[in-house]
């Protein structure tokens, strides 16, 4: 178990690097690294603390430490995407509403102009 | 608001080749009544056909779906005061002769939505297979959720009134918006009925929703009906609880 922990630990690093460089290089806004962030931390504390991984084993009843690890790591990123889904919905929303008002603002102005070439 | 003011609606998705002749159609029908095409972000010159044709045309600078695209029509039709939408299909299935019976029916019978229905009085031609097969699947489907039933779900043949314009501009299904709509209007109290409409072939081209693409809407059109009353009923179940609370 030991050397797959130590490859979260690796990974956690790793993810919390990439987001911090995404959003001081401006590619990641701040308020959509917040879930990728925690869900470094998290992963970067159940890779150092195997007591914390023995105890959620023991508490869902699964024998093997390594599948509850998956099981954690599985239910992290599924937090992430489904909040990242959320995000997704709003943007789109905005970007319906954003295209009808630009349609009819158009439509609008054509009116004008036409009006006024009158 | 303008009183008895009527805007005729068409959507238009890459129509070039059928919405001139739809247009002259309905200015020739009807006579110095408004029509608007909603262009989807076409990708040929459906815009500038429509606009030859005699249509004033609302252009949305990306490609939206048939429900964004209704939508824009009915959000302009609404801020520029029409107390009446008629909405037809671009692709010249629809009559624009029944345009005045739908009409008739919105203002005398009470309703905020009047359906064109093909199967009434059998006055359209037979849908496809695919599309026949889903429409009584639908059919059978919304029978208990509406508690009535409604002869042709799928139709985009549709007429509304201020108060039904209005609650569309605000909120109205996105993808696939007939099925949808008319749960949305009914668990509002919204009334609505059928009137018989011819129905003929596409002028030219083939229907947006073909093969694979039935299955898809009928899932998407499942899971949307599902949301609005699961959004619905649970309002009114909580409202209940907070009254008896109370």
């Amino acid at each position: 178990m030991n050397p797959l922990l130590n490859l979260l630990t690796v990974a956690s690093v790793a993810l919390l690097f990439v987001v911090l460089r995404s959003v001081r290089g401006r590619h990641v806004r701040v308020e959509y690294s917040v879930s990728w962030l925690a869900a470094a931390l998290v992963l970067l504390v159940i890779s150092r603390m195997p007591g914390l991984l023995d105890a959620a084993a023991g508490w869902a009843g699964i024998k093997d430490s390594s599948i509850t690890f998956l099981l954690l790591v599985l239910l992290v990123f599924l937090a992430v995407f489904y909040r990242t889904s959320g995000v997704i919905s709003d943007l789109k929303d905005m970007n319906i509403a954003l295209a009808q008002r630009v349609a009819i603002l158009e439509y609008q102005l054509g009116q004008v102009r036409n009006g006024e070439g009158k | 608001m303008n009183p008895g003011s009527v805007l005729v609606l068409i959507p238009a998705f890459n129509e070039e080749r059928n919405i001139g002749s739809v247009v002259r159609e309905v200015i020739e029908t009807l006579p110095g009544w408004p029509v608007l095409v909603a262009d989807d972000g076409s990708e040929d010159g459906t815009a500038a056909v429509a606009r030859q044709a005699g249509a004033g045309v609302i252009s949305l600078p990306v490609h939206l779906g048939l429900g964004g695209c209704v939508q824009a029509g009915y959000k302009l039709a609404f801020e520029l005061g029409y107390e009446f939408v008629i909405r037809i299909d671009g692709d010249g299935q629809h009559d624009p002769r029944d345009i005045p019976d739908v009409l008739h029916a919105l203002k005398t019978s009470q309703c905020e939505m009047i359906i064109g229905s093909r199967f009434i009085a059998g006055a359209g031609t037979r849908p496809t297979v695919a599309r026949g097969i889903g429409i009584r699947f639908f059919r059978l489907m919304l029978r208990p959720i509406l508690g009535r039933a409604v002869t042709d779900p799928t139709s985009g043949f549709v007429g509304v009134n201020h108060k039904a314009l209005q609650l569309f501009s605000k909120s109205f299904p996105l993808e696939y918006p007939e099925i949808e709509a008319l749960v949305v209007l009914q668990r509002r109290a919204f009334r609505f009925e059928e009137v018989p409409c011819r129905m003929r072939r596409r002028i030219s081209g083939r229907s947006t929703i073909r093969s694979w693409k039935v299955l898809k809407y009928m899932v998407h059109v499942l899971l949307g009906v599902f949301v609005n009353v699961l959004r619905f009923d649970g309002k009114r179940r909580w409202f209940r609880r907070k009254e008896e609370r109370s």
